[in-house]
């Protein structure tokens, strides 16, 4: 049972961090590689309000996304709107030099030995459910990460601002002629798309060690995670990131060894089954 | 035996029965010349690194240049043979010729396995693909027994050639890693320059086109990503003798990410420009060792710059300027 919530914890983050890369994949047509290292980026800019300006948990949970947040689209107008005329190959390769420069400056200073954060006093501390014992701050995280995901598919879904969203994905150059700030818009999903990342930093700072390599081996799950999702549909890429974290905790359980790579084994038998994914539309 | 020419196309379209184009032989003779006297200037470690990275980035290029196809995983290829041939030498007490050659073929066989799930997905798709599959294979190599964990297989033996000659001196390794990865260079270039090299230009110029002419687009693709997994798997396999070591830098997405950025920055698409990658790439580790996190920082810069300024690589403006293809 413990497992199988370590797991749900674990599919919390895949399906903030696949969400984001799904919902920028949508508009940008780019795979941001630098997804793990801004969600790195979170965590640390996290740590660093509450240690270096004695700033906590909860506004920390909105600022440091919205730095984050700034800095993407920092980073989107002065260099990714170069690339959006060529192969989609080269945003891939860009974010991936930006992910080696984030990660490179964080461990120059910081080390790659972990920074604690501590959990919030308002959620320390946990409930025995009688059939297994529940850390608050755990169920915290499920809670903000459900509730995130689906206030981003309902803004995308069901609001007039995400039906621009998704005309502006299907048909960019009309939807431009209806007099709708296309480039904007793109700029916006970005900053909000590395937002969420950041967002699942902070998130995960109390519980994982804040490093400079955490996002690193995370976004490459996550990119297995999306690949067996499928990027089509913004439900699709939040249901497999929790399915596919409760399979890892059921792995974890009955067969140990595997649980670092079921999850690559999955994709295999996806790939061999449905190469266009789970929810996906054949590219 | 001419080059045809087309000034304004940067790229030839030499017939495939019209052999090597004198200038690409005199570059062949130069480079082979140079590399037979450099061991004398350089430390020759240092150089068998350099060739090992070379031959591994002209594979590399193999199939993102030519097949069109960005793979994120072949540190899969490098490491797995890096692994097997390190183990061939040391616990089997296999000959080096016998362990590289065990070493690649481990390397293939993979490169089919992953290679068939691989070109069902397409752009970014595949370099996402590639990339988990070889996360997968360095979970694989931190768990299981025989690569030694985070220790890696150390004091791999040099052996002796054929059972005949000792590699232990430097000079002596550094003729045979010559060989092995120039004839590699050469092999790949002859696959780029065949009827089949051709047939993959044309699927990467226009897969649809590919298709309608009957070809099995799939059937190419997995040919050319096995054939690039096995030269990778060579130059990983020659490296693990050089360095008597395999350890899982080798296996790790970072070394994938070199690779790409050898091949970005010396010009993909080009017969010399991974050469000319690997050989800046190479040099600026061994200069800048000193300065440890900074070098990774530097190598971000240069993928950035590379993508945004310098798309076609050294070599790729030097073709340009001179207008002919290199």
């Amino acid at each position: 049972m413990g497992q199988l919530f370590l797991g749900l914890i674990n599919g919390s983050f895949y399906a903030v961090l696949s969400l984001g890369l799904a919902v920028i994949f949508g508009l940008l047509n780019i795979i941001n590689f630098a997804h793990g290292a801004l969600y790195m980026m979170g965590a640390f800019i996290g740590w660093m309000l509450l240690n270096y300006a004695g700033i906590g948990y909860w506004p920390a949970l909105i600022l440091s996304p919205l730095i984050v947040g700034g800095f993407g689209i920092l980073l989107e107008r002065t260099m990714l709107s170069r690339l959006y005329h060529l192969d989609h190959l080269y945003g891939l390769l860009l974010t991936f030099g930006l992910a080696l420069i984030i990660q490179g400056l964080f461990r120059n200073y910081y080390g790659i030995s972990g920074m604690s954060y501590q959990i919030p006093a308002a959620l320390s501390g946990g409930q025995n459910l009688g059939f297994m014992f529940l850390p608050n701050y755990r169920a915290w995280v499920v809670l903000a990460s459900v509730v995130v995901c689906f206030g981003t598919w309902f803004m995308i879904e069901r609001t007039r601002l995400g039906a621009y969203l998704r005309a502006a994905t299907e048909n960019p150059v009309l939807v431009g002629a209806f007099g709708i700030n296309v480039p904007l818009m793109i700029t916006l999903t970005y900053g909000f798309g590395v937002a969420l990342a950041a967002f699942a930093g902070v998130l995960a700072a109390p519980i994982y060690s804040v490093n400079p390599n955490m996002g690193a081996d995370l976004i490459i799950v996550v990119f297995a995670v999306v690949v067996i999702g499928g990027m089509g549909s913004i439900m699709g890429a939040i249901l497999t990131g929790f399915g596919l974290g409760l399979v890892e905790g059921l792995a974890r359980v009955f067969y140990p060894e595997g649980s670092a790579v079921v999850i690559f084994v999955i994709m295999a038998i996806v790939l061999m089954i449905k190469p266009e994914g789970l929810f996906g539309r054949a590219v | 035996m001419a080059l045809t020419e087309n000034q304004g196309d940067e790229r030839i379209h030499v017939p495939p029965s019209a052999g090597m184009p004198v200038l690409h032989k005199v570059i062949f003779l130069v480079l082979l010349a140079f590399l037979m006297v450099l061991p004398f200037m350089v430390y020759p470690v240092f150089a068998m690194k350099v060739m090992c990275f070379a031959l591994f980035a002209a594979a590399f290029n193999l199939l993102l240049g030519f097949g069109g196809l960005l793979s994120f995983g072949h540190a899969a290829f490098f490491g797995t043979a890096s692994y097997v041939a390190a183990h061939a030498a040391k616990v089997w007490g296999l000959t080096p010729e016998l362990a590289v050659l065990a070493g690649t073929g481990a390397a293939a066989l993979l490169g089919l396995a992953i290679g068939a799930l691989a070109v069902r997905r397409q752009g970014i798709y595949f370099a996402m693909v590639t990339l988990a599959f070889a996360q997968m294979v360095y979970f694989f190599a931190l768990q299981t027994e025989f690569t030694g964990g985070e220790d890696g297989i150390q004091s791999v033996p040099r052996g002796d050639l054929f059972g005949l000659i000792s590699l232990q001196d430097n000079i002596a390794l550094y003729f045979f890693v010559l060989a092995v990865t120039f004839g590699g260079v050469l092999f790949l270039y002859r696959i780029t320059h065949s009827p089949f090299g051709q047939v993959l230009k044309a699927i990467r110029e226009n897969e649809a086109r590919a298709i309608s002419l009957g070809y099995n687009v799939n059937r190419y693709k997995l040919l050319v990503f096995v054939l690039s997994a096995t030269f990778a798997g060579l130059a990983g396999a020659t490296k693990s003798q050089v360095f008597q070591l395999a350890s899982l830098t080798d296996v790790h997405w970072s070394m994938s990410g070199e690779v790409v950025l050898m091949t970005l920055l010396g010009g993909m698409g080009t017969i010399f420009g991974p050469l000319v990658g690997a050989a800046v790439i190479v040099t600026m580790q061994n200069y800048l060792a000193t300065f440890g996190a900074w070098v990774t920082v530097i190598q971000g810069v240069i993928f950035v710059l590379s993508v945004l300024l310098f798309r076609e690589g050294i070599v790729g403006v030097i073709s340009r300027r001179f207008k002919r293809p290199l």
